[in-house]
């Protein structure tokens, strides 16, 4: 082992470490803003309302994220109709394919957990609400959502840990995150153990960090539980 | 019928790659899951530490990269080793023992956590009634706690398989002849991308729906002396 290598790369190795967390904060919001729609879509009574959130749910869940990536990144160049849109400055960059990808493949995974958290809502408090006249909406903005975000966060915050080791994904498709950083600084020290571990122990600092992050929020969100207990 | 272009037969012989070091993952990653949750809840605390730590540090780092350290790092390792004992010639592991190596320590680390849920939720009756009757713990744990604890952790085993077969696809990544690696090879021949990458998203999803009726399957069959452990 060669701890000077660990040490003189380090800074470098932290840069790759912010390019993750960037790809990981950016396709998280989108990916939450995507599943809302989703996830109620999904579940729905109505079958032509929920069908097609359940097929691109499957899809997404059914294939690997690499798939995924190349079909974004490599793919969808295919088409001239694209290379020849304002967009295509975009979608040429590996750094937005990424985040497409990512945040498509974290909204379905988001938004199964939350139609299963929408289906655990006490029937109780639903038929309540309906009694004292909620009308679907305000069902939905009061009762539903701020019930199902108090459950979701445990699987969320699971959620946030598996897309966190899947950026490591980018560095495939050339992006320099922490992966693709640390290749990048292999190819020319020829240390992988040294630089692999290395990058290892900050993926592991990352995840401890989400952990605690998604303890305090379920705590928050949870708070009114206390009180009536 | 599935023709492409020519390259069909291709396709079709990394999908068997995939099968097989998805099949062979699984065998390493029971045995080690296994393992690891007899050490868990053992009364050894140093077999308890390395378990509890093997499992957390292999869940918090990306799959990719488990994937590459075993690949550049552990032919390094042996080599080092075999240096040890006066043998100079170069080591080198395969892309396939890797992708083995590597998929085998993911799902034995998540299948830890499946299988110690499991055998702490049999009851501890059964297993005092099992020492009464003068039944050696071995006998125990092959008679009595095995048994039911396929049957509880089925479900969660499941899920991990879907999520191994999945990850096969980052095998590629080190040169492994898989579908991912066939459908480079394709595009890199034909030029159409989202043609081959949708292709090789369909034969994952077409093994994600086959597993899925397999476990399904197995669940009823391991369910069929009726109720819950």
């Amino acid at each position: 082992m060669d701890f000077e290598v660990i040490v003189q790369y380090f800074p470098r190795l932290l840069q790759g470490a912010i390019t993750t967390i960037e790809l990981v904060v950016v396709s998280g919001i989108i990916g939450s803003l995507l599943a809302l729609p989703i996830g109620l879509a999904r579940h729905s009574h109505r079958l032509w309302l929920k069908a097609i959130p359940y097929a691109y749910i499957f899809f997404f869940r059914g294939t690997p994220l690499l798939v995924q990536i190349f079909l974004v990144y490599y793919g969808i160049a295919q088409f001239e109709s694209i290379r020849e849109s304002s967009l295509w400055p975009y979608l040429r960059e590996p750094y937005w394919c990424a985040i497409i990808a990512f945040s498509l493949n974290t909204a379905a995974y988001t938004a199964e957990i939350l139609r299963g958290a929408l289906g655990a809502v006490p029937r109780g408090e639903v038929e309540a609400a309906k009694s004292i006249g909620m009308r679907k909406v305000q069902l939905y903005k009061r009762i539903m959502l701020p019930r199902a975000l108090g459950m979701i966060m445990p699987a969320y915050g699971n959620e946030v840990i598996l897309m966190l080791k899947g950026s490591a994904l980018a560095s495939t498709i050339t992006l320099l995150d922490l992966t693709g950083m640390a290749r990048t600084i292999i190819a020319r020290t020829y240390t992988p153990i040294e630089i692999f571990l290395a990058a290892g122990v900050i993926y592991l600092l990352m995840s401890m960090v989400i952990i605690q992050l998604f303890r305090i929020l379920e705590q928050r969100s949870n708070r009114h539980m206390e009180v009536a207990r | 019928m599935f023709d492409l272009r020519g390259f069909g037969d291709q396709l079709l012989q990394g999908a068997a790659i995939t099968i097989e070091l998805a099949m062979a993952s699984l065998v390493v990653g029971l045995i080690l899951g296994t393992l690891a949750a007899t050490a868990r809840l053992s009364d050894n605390k140093v077999a308890q530490k390395i378990a509890t730590l093997y499992s957390n540090v292999i869940r918090g780092i990306p799959e990719l990269l488990t994937v590459l350290i075993i690949y550049f790092g552990t032919a390094n390792l042996l080599m080092a080793i075999a240096r040890q004992f006066g043998y100079d010639e170069y080591i080198e592991i395969g892309p396939f023992t890797a992708g083995v190596i590597a998929l085998g320590l993911t799902f034995g680390a998540y299948a830890s956590e499946v299988l110690r849920g499991a055998i702490i939720a049999i009851p501890k009756g059964q297993r005092e009634a099992g020492l009464s009757i003068g039944m050696s713990p071995v006998k125990i744990f092959f008679r009595i706690i095995l048994p039911q604890v396929w049957k509880l952790a089925l479900p969660g085993l499941g899920n991990l398989f879907l999520v191994l077969l999945k990850d096969t696809a980052l095998v590629s990544v080190v040169g492994l002849h898989d579908i991912m690696m066939k459908t480079r090879e394709a595009v890199s021949y034909s030029k159409e991308p989202f043609l081959f990458y949708s292709a090789a998203a369909f034969l994952y999803l077409s093994l994600t729906i086959v597993s899925m009726i397999f476990i399904h399957y197995m669940e009823k069959r391991t369910n069929r002396w009726g109720g819950r452990a």
